[in-house]
């Protein structure tokens, strides 16, 4: 008999829906010499893929990232790319 | 000792008090209304320490239950009929979720047509649901089970809500003297320190009653029927313990009545097994040598204490105060399916009585016991045979 | 008002979940567990959200979360919040449910527990259908989008839900959009620090249901505040303001045409130019509405 608790109890975890970086189509590429730290992007990303780093730079976490694009579409300096996945 | 006359539904009132509820979340319905005027009495003066919420339907008031037992809350509801129905998404909820709450069901006839008299099918409608189903007899058993029941739902073995169902205006309406037992020996008896499965608990984040997919699925709702067997033990126990406090008792899972020598017995559950157990003395005094099989529990269904109860009898009346459409009736189904295997055959016959509050007197249960002990001598089969029934219904179909 | 960089970096809804690419809803849990900093309690009644939380035992939630049925929220968070004052636990208790969980099957719990005055924040994020069974219409569905239940667009006009909530005389009734996270931040902080029921309606246009390119999400958002469609105010004890970026477009003349927010989704492409001014006479009249609120009585909605 497994070990389950009495109902159906989930822990918190990243990746609860496993490597969803694994659904894009188009990645986003980030132009750091453009990227005026406004963080916008970090903000609309509905996923928290966009990663804050210390000094209000960002990076693109690829193993979430879907991919959407609001990164892309919302950054005022068009420092944001997206890239087809695969070529 | 307090000796009060109170009601049925007073009882309910009573016991929810001194078992030390902290929220209750109750909508009226006829005939269970009297239980939540009264808690709100209690909580207004101050008697009771509890959140009364006072929702705006039985859907809601199961819900809140949920939120509040899930926030790790002792939480306590009532219902009857069109109530229990509408909140039975929520019951089911309940059940699956494994929260220790507590309601008192005052069965009462489902509409159409409209009828807020007793009978049984409101609560054996949500037999499927993962509630323990206990079923009082007397106003002082109704006081004595609610108690237990917070007992019962909150083992650690069993964490399964509870339902105590109590005959509407045969039982929630009638006063009877009752002994009270003391707060120090409810106290003791119900451990302050609840615990529950589980609670929203913010130090320790989760996400509960989430998505399952078809390959964990069926383990919860193995876990579901498990508790359901340890139910079996645990309501025996309970009513054992009770019984060393308080001196009273009413068999755990099923109460017989001059059952030792029986050759035949009525099988039924409720207030009217006071109306058989008449009956039985009334045959025994002409030479029959009847019992009563009452089952205080329809779930779990006291399969291994029917079958000890009912080995030296030739024959079974089983009667039902409900009817499933399609099938002969309820109890008796469950009934035969569970001494199918038994090692000495019985003659189980059917009954079908008291709808919609028609009243059933011992003379009815008389017929009932002589209708039986024919159809024994006769070697007829045990169909389920409708009493009472008026006028020419040779009509409908 | 806070500023981006006051935001939290501590994520509460984590990354990885089932939701949707530019899914609103994700995001909106996302800027809630900031504007909270992970302090409180989620109640999700059946919705996307419940799906987009994955399977067990995964779960993208760093919060205590209960799931429950479709009708239930509203008094289940009533039952949660008893029990968590008897334990005394001042944590914030939070209702997340959609649109359908909110303006249809779940208004008469959300009723109730609004005219009990509930101590919860009850949160309707608007995909402006039931995007989680598919696409089907609500009462919250514009006039004339297209659902799977209305091919040839919705002949009603959404149900004003936050008015009605208004209407009982609740602490706190704001409106939000996916689109200004922080004013949706300002108003939930706002929300937490009163007594009694609160309720914030988040507009959050769904790429999936409402047939645009996932990219676009917060430009469509921006578009349904820019042209006077979606309009951001709070009611704090019976008195509207208008707040962040509708303050500027009681002036008719300062908002976008409507057509540039019809236009960028697919679920209005089959409208007619009837559809379109009838669409138009909506939007006026409600910002006449309002104006008529805000200078003839102050604001005051009693």
């Amino acid at each position: 008999m497994s070990s389950l608790p009495v109902t159906a109890i989930a822990i918190p975890r990243r990746g609860a829906a496993g490597r969803t970086g694994l659904w894009r189509v188009e990645k986003p590429v980030v132009d750091h010499s453009k990227c005026i730290k406004c963080l916008l992007c970090w903000m609309y990303c509905p996923e928290g893929a966009v990663v804050r780093r210390e000094d209000d730079s960002v990076e693109i976490d690829y193993d979430y990232c879907k991919g959407c694009g609001i990164c892309a579409n919302e950054c005022p300096v068009k420092a944001i790319t997206m890239v087809a996945e695969h070529e | 000792m307090n000796r009060l006359v109170i009601s049925g539904n007073e009882a309910v009132a009573l016991g929810v008090k001194l078992s030390r509820v902290q929220v209750v979340a109750a909508y009226p319905i006829t005939p269970q209304t009297t239980i939540v005027e009264k808690i709100a009495e209690y909580v207004e003066r101050g008697e009771l320490k509890a959140e009364f919420i006072r929702v705006e339907s039985e859907h809601s008031a199961m819900a809140a239950c949920i939120g509040a037992a899930a926030g790790g809350a002792r939480a306590f509801t009532a219902t009857s009929s069109q109530g229990l129905l509408y909140m039975s998404e929520m019951v089911f909820w309940a059940g699956g979720a494994r929260l220790p709450i507590v309601m008192a069901v005052v069965t009462r006839a489902l509409a159409p047509p409209w009828s807020i008299w007793c009978d049984h099918n409101d609560a054996l409608s949500q037999r499927d649901s993962g509630w323990i189903q206990l079923w009082a007899e007397s106003v002082q058993e109704v006081l004595d089970t609610t108690i237990q029941a917070f007992r019962i739902a909150e083992d650690e073995e069993v964490m399964l809500p509870v339902m105590v169902c109590l005959d509407g205006f045969i039982l929630s309406h009638a006063y009877e003297p009752v002994e009270v037992p003391r707060q120090s020996v409810v106290d003791s008896f119900l451990p302050e320190k609840r615990p529950a499965p589980y609670w929203l608990n913010p130090s320790k984040p989760a996400a509960y009653c989430t998505i399952a997919a078809p390959d964990t699925y069926m383990e919860f709702r193995y876990g579901v029927y498990k508790a359901m067997r340890n139910a079996e033990r645990v309501v025996r126990e309970v009513d054992e313990e009770w019984r060393r406090l308080t001196g009273r008792s009413y068999g755990g899972l099923v109460d017989c009545y001059r059952c030792d020598d029986a050759e035949v017995a009525i099988l039924l559950i409720g207030a009217w097994a006071g109306d058989a157990k008449e009956a039985v003395d009334i045959l025994r005094r002409k030479g029959v040598k009847a019992g009563v099989v009452r089952l205080r529990a329809t779930r779990p269904f006291p399969a291994e204490d029917l079958r000890a109860a009912v080995e030296g009898l030739d024959a079974l009346a089983v009667v039902d105060r409900s009817l499933s459409p399609g099938l002969p009736s309820i109890l008796w189904s469950e009934v035969r399916a569970s001494l199918y295997d038994a090692a000495k055959s019985i003659y189980v016959k059917g009954f079908i009585a008291g709808l919609g509050g028609r009243d059933v007197t011992p003379g009815d249960f008389v017929e009932i016991v002589r209708s039986t002990l024919e159809g024994v001598r006769r070697g007829e089969p045990g169909d389920v045979e409708w009493i009472g029934l008026r006028g020419d219904v040779s009509g409908h179909h | 008002m806070v500023t981006i960089r006051e935001l939290t970096r501590e994520e509460y809804w984590l990354p990885g979940n089932s939701s949707c690419p530019g899914c609103p809803a994700a995001l909106g849990l996302r800027m809630l567990g900031k504007a909270l900093e992970g302090r409180f309690v989620l109640i999700i009644p059946a919705s996307c959200s419940t799906v987009i939380q994955g399977i067990y035992p995964a779960t993208p939630s760093r919060v205590p979360l209960l799931n429950v049925a479709f009708a239930a929220s509203a008094s289940t968070a009533s039952g949660l919040r008893a029990a968590l004052r008897i334990r005394r636990l001042e944590v914030p208790v939070v209702v997340w449910a959609g649109d359908g969980g909110t303006a249809d099957i779940g208004l008469q719990a959300l009723s109730g527990a609004a005219e009990r005055n509930e101590d919860v924040l009850y949160v309707c994020y608007d995909n402006e259908a039931y995007q989680n069974t598919g696409i089907q219409r609500s009462g919250a569905t514009p006039y004339g989008a297209w659902t799977t239940t209305t091919p040839l667009g919705k002949r009603e006009h959404k149900k004003d839900v936050p008015m009605i909530v208004a209407a009982h005389g609740v602490p706190y009734v704001a409106t939000a959009s996916i689109a200004y996270p922080l004013d949706f931040v300002e108003k939930v902080k706002k929300a937490v620090s009163k007594k009694g029921f609160k309720y914030i309606h988040l507009h959050a246009p769904c790429p999936v249901g409402w047939r645009f390119p996932p990219s676009k999400t917060i430009e469509v958002g921006r578009l349904a505040v820019e042209t006077g469609m979606w309009i951001l105010y709070e009611i704090e004890d019976g008195v509207l303001k208008l707040t962040g970026r509708s303050r500027a477009l009681l002036d008719p003349s300062k908002r976008r045409p409507l057509e540039e927010y019809l236009r960028a989704q697919g679920r209005f492409s089959h409208l007619s130019e009837k559809d379109i001014e009838v669409l138009k006479e909506y939007v006026e009249a409600r910002w006449r509405e309002l104006r008529r609120l805000l200078e003839e009585r102050g604001g005051y909605l009693r």
